[in-house]
């Protein structure tokens, strides 16, 4: 199958870049490894509407990529594609605390995602934790399918909120509806969880509370390996692109949050940026300081990286201890000796992990992007 | 300032963290260079599967003096170099490769190494999951499995060598009563004109399936690949690690092969083992051998105070013990343990 | 509404509900033991972090949270 423009995530940054490139264009993908189009905000939303004319592949995951462009799936074999638009979106940043590997502590938007795929939680005490506006989010959409929300805390003292509310008066409205479906909810600032121990949340402060489900995301990671596995530039974590959204490589554009947390105005901006860059239209300039604006207010206390102990388990797909990384430097050490970021998840949860605990940075990317059946990866696409 | 040490071991794969380990246990004062990550270069790209090959005597007689040294430290490593006496299956395709498992089987005898004939119902009991219509095999009882990075750590950490992270531009340039050479596939770099080329060879992991493997697989054409001198190829290699994981070889090409051989090299692998299709794999990735024409490694002096250990082509994990020690007699002027002449440097012309 | 099993226990589902959501629904919480064998379950709820892996008709490894129920699926937690 060959397309003139490949957009990798259904997410509001490839939707948008589908609209904005199917404008132009008559032969357009979009690809996405969930059963309908969405992304993480609009996951399971009724009626996401893909435009007219652009093909969609859904629960399509792609393992591989290669310059030129081909994308390499389970489900549909090789898509060719002369641009590529990678809207891969992000994943959440989990940090350890005796008790986060126990069932029944998932990541905040975690929760809400199987929510979104039919688990019910009606009547389950529930709290929410961590750092960032999605939390207040999560906890919203936790009571609407009745769940008994017990609390929200965040990291982030009460006094850095209201200035960055102050400044984007345009998210208000929505903050302000957010919190209406939330009364009654304490919301704890300034605080996180310490300890989970047999249904037993413990927050720093000394409060304890009885939960049936944990959910604590720490704030957004970047999906950049896609992006990596072609070479593009990666800036401070986050792949690097032009005011076209083009990166490094040419004919690869990048667009959401890869590129900067922004959440879905920015994702939407982006990525009709990305689609008309990719199909010659004129683009809009960005709008950036929100993303900067974001990471400032919701910085991570420096207390977050302590509440592991020596036998708290760093990678969970290995069971390594933080105790045992501490006698290394360096990530590519720790790993060759530990085992740690070497099983299934390849480092996608501890790898961030360890750069905040221990300031390494994860090394370069290995394909398959995901594991997948040893088969895909001997056919041989590239010579049929 | 502190006096230079006696020898200097640039290179802190397997190779040269094993002559460090025999040199300082021979008393010398010894120090160790590596650019990168000590065992982070072909030490860590490798399977760590400590093998006995009888393509000829000469390398024959290091696999087997080396398997042995590996067996002796076995009960000095840390449980983290998960050192496993798992043997090795030879597996035989047809009557003729069977023919070919007889032979080494008397080979192997001749020289006091364990080993069984498997029958074509024995092959099955000891490997479910090989594909039906095999012949038989050779299981060689005293191969064993090591996780070479770790090895190479504990070896350092014996030898108390201090170790410095820095290049290497020049050998003439240390200071040092002898300077060996220990860098692998990179070796050329530091000596001109030195007849080894990097081999590339790519391995793919998978998740965890414990017991889909009992034993490291090999088909009986591996020494074809390995010592044949085609541009290109693939032979039938899967071990399981003692996690339960698998990881799938082997394959062999030079600089001037830019095809990717993963696709070739797992086909070859599903051919022989059809479960493994649906094993997810996890990781994928290349390491570089450092092959010479013979295949052969060079272990010895190469001019002056300068000394090479480089060469290792597939083996450089199984022959690393016994390279150390045959380098070591050289540098203090024993007897070497094993006739080291095959493995000298001035074989081939530099 | 249908059936399938987890364990050899039945467990009627939603359509439209993944093998994830239909486990912890159903008060599965150990989807898997660790490889020092402490009881794991989703955690991402994305495809991200591999806790969710359980056995689905015979194949090992399959995502639970990326996999949809069908009618009949046999399921086996690690
Ligand atoms: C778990 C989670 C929940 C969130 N919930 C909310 C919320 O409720 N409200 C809110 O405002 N913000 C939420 N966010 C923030 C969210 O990231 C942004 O608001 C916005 O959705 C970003 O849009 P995007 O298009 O950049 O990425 P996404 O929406 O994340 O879309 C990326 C898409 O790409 C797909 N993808 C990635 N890699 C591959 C691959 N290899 N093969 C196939 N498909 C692939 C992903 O499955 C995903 O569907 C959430 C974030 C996360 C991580
Ligand atoms: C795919 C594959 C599978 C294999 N499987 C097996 C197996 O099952 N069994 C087995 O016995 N062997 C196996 N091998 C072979 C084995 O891995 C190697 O022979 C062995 O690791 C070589 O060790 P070494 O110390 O010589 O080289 P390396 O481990 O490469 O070490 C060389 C070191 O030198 C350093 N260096 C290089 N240049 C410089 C410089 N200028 N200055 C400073 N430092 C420098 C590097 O950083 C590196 O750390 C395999 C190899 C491959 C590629
Ligand atoms: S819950 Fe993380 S991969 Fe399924």
């Amino acid at each position: 199958m060959k397309f003139d423009v490949a957009i990798l995530g259904a997410g509001p940054a490839g939707l948008a870049a589908a609209r904005a490139a199917g404008r132009r264009s008559a032969s357009v993908a979009l690809i996405d490894d969930n059963v309908t189009a969405g992304g993480q905000i609009w996951r399971g939303a009724p009626r996401i509407a893909v435009p007219t004319g652009v093909r969609f592949f859904p629960q399509t995951r792609v393992f591989d990529l290669r310059p030129g462009f081909m994308l390499l799936t389970e489900s549909h074999g090789a898509m060719e594609a002369s641009r590529l638009i990678l809207a891969t979106g992000a994943r959440e940043l989990l940090l350890p605390f005796p008790g986060w590997t126990v069932p029944g502590v998932f990541g905040a938007g975690g929760l809400q995602a199987l929510v979104k795929s039919g688990l019910p939680v009606g009547g389950k005490r529930v709290m929410v934790a961590g750092s960032g506006p999605l939390l207040v989010a999560v906890a919203a959409a936790l009571r609407t399918a009745g769940a008994r929300v017990v609390g929200i805390t965040e990291q982030v003292p009460l006094g850095r909120i209201v200035p960055f509310l102050a400044k984007y008066p345009a998210k208000l409205p929505q903050a302000f509806a957010l919190r209406a479906r939330l009364l009654g909810v304490p919301y704890w600032t300034g605080t996180w969880p310490v300890r989970f121990d047999e249904g037993m949340v413990t927050l720093s402060g000394g409060r304890t509370v009885a939960v049936d489900y944990l959910a604590c995301g720490f704030g957004l990671v970047p999906n950049t390996e896609a992006a990596q596995l072609l070479g593009c530039r990666l800036d401070g974590g986050f792949v690097a692109v032009d005011s076209r959204q083009e990166t490094s490589v040419a004919g690869v554009y990048c667009a959401g949050e890869p590129t900067g947390i922004g959440g879905l105005d920015k994702a939407l901006e982006d990525g009709e940026r990305a689609g008309a860059a990719a199909t010659g239209q004129a683009v809009n300039p960005s709008r950036g300081a929100f993303v900067r604006d974001l990471a400032a207010a919701f910085h991570l206390d420096p207390r977050l990286f302590d509440l592991a102990e020596p036998s708290t388990v760093v990678c969970r797909c290995e069971d390594v201890a933080l105790g045992t990384l501490r006698p290394y430097r360096e990530w590519r050490e720790a790993k060759l000796m530990t085992r740690c970021g070497m099983g299934p998840c390849q480092g996608r949860i501890c790898g961030p992990i360890t750069n905040c605990l221990l300031g390494w940075s994860a090394e370069s990317v290995r394909r398959p992007l995901v594991p997948v059946a040893a088969e895909l990866l001997s056919k041989d696409v590239l010579q049929p | 300032m502190t006096p230079s040490p006696d020898v200097m071991i640039v290179g802190a794969g397997i190779v040269g963290a094993a002559c460090a380990y025999e040199l300082a246990r021979a008393g010398a004062r010894v120090e160790v260079i590596d650019s990168g990550l000590p065992g982070g270069g072909a030490t860590a790209a490798g399977m760590g599967h400590l093998v006995v090959l009888d393509d000829n005597e000469a390398e024959l007689a290091l696999t087997k003096y080396s398997v042995g040294l590996w067996h002796s430290l076995a009960k000095e490593l840390p449980a983290a170099a998960e050192f496993w006496g798992c043997g090795t299956v030879w597996v035989a395709a047809d009557e003729v490769e069977m023919a070919g498992a007889l032979a080494k089987l008397s080979v192997y005898r001749q020289n006091g190494l364990a080993a069984e004939l498997l029958d074509e119902r024995q092959l099955y009991e000891a490997e479910p999951n090989l594909r039906a219509g095999l012949a038989g095999g050779l299981l060689v009882n005293g191969d064993a499995m090591v996780y070479a990075p770790v090895a190479t750590r504990f070896l350092l950490e014996q030898s108390k060598a201090k170790v410095t992270r820095a290049a290497v531009t020049s050998l003439d340039d240390l200071k040092a009563g002898a300077v060996v050479c220990a860098t692998g596939a990179m070796a050329p770099a530091l000596v001109p004109g030195l007849r080894v080329r990097p081999r590339k060879g790519y391995l793919a992991i998978t998740d965890r399936y414990p017991g889909f493997a009992r034993h490291p697989l090999v088909e009986l054409g591996y020494l074809q690949s390995a010592h044949g001198d085609s541009n290109e190829s693939v032979a039938f290699n899967v071990q399981p690690r003692p996690t339960g994981q698998l990881l799938i070889g082997s394959s062999r090409q030079y600089a001037d092969s830019t095809a990717s051989l993963l696709e070739p090299m797992l086909a070859r692998a599903f051919a022989y083992m059809p479960g493994l299709r649906a094993c997810s794999v996890i990781r994928t990735w290349t390491g570089f051998r450092a092959s010479t024409p013979d295949k052969l490694p060079m272990i010895g002096r190469l001019r002056d105070r300068i000394y090479l250990a480089t060469g290792h082509e597939g083996l450089g994990v199984t022959t690393s013990l016994g390279t150390a020690k045959i380098l070591t007699a050289e540098i203090l002027g024993y007897a070497p343990p094993i006739p080291a002449w095959p493995y000298r440097v001035e074989r081939f012309d530099v | 509404m249908f059936k399938l099993r987890c364990d050899g226990v039945e467990i009627v589902v939603a359509e439209g509900t993944s093998v994830a959501a239909a486990l912890l629904g159903a008060g599965v919480s150990r989807f898997r033991s660790s490889v020092t064998g402490e009881a794991r379950g989703p955690l991402c709820g994305m495809g991200v972090c591999m806790e969710c892996r359980v056995t689905i008709d015979g194949v090992g490894h399959r995502l639970a949270c990326q996999t949809m129920c069908r009618a009949g699926m046999e399921i086996m937690t690690t």
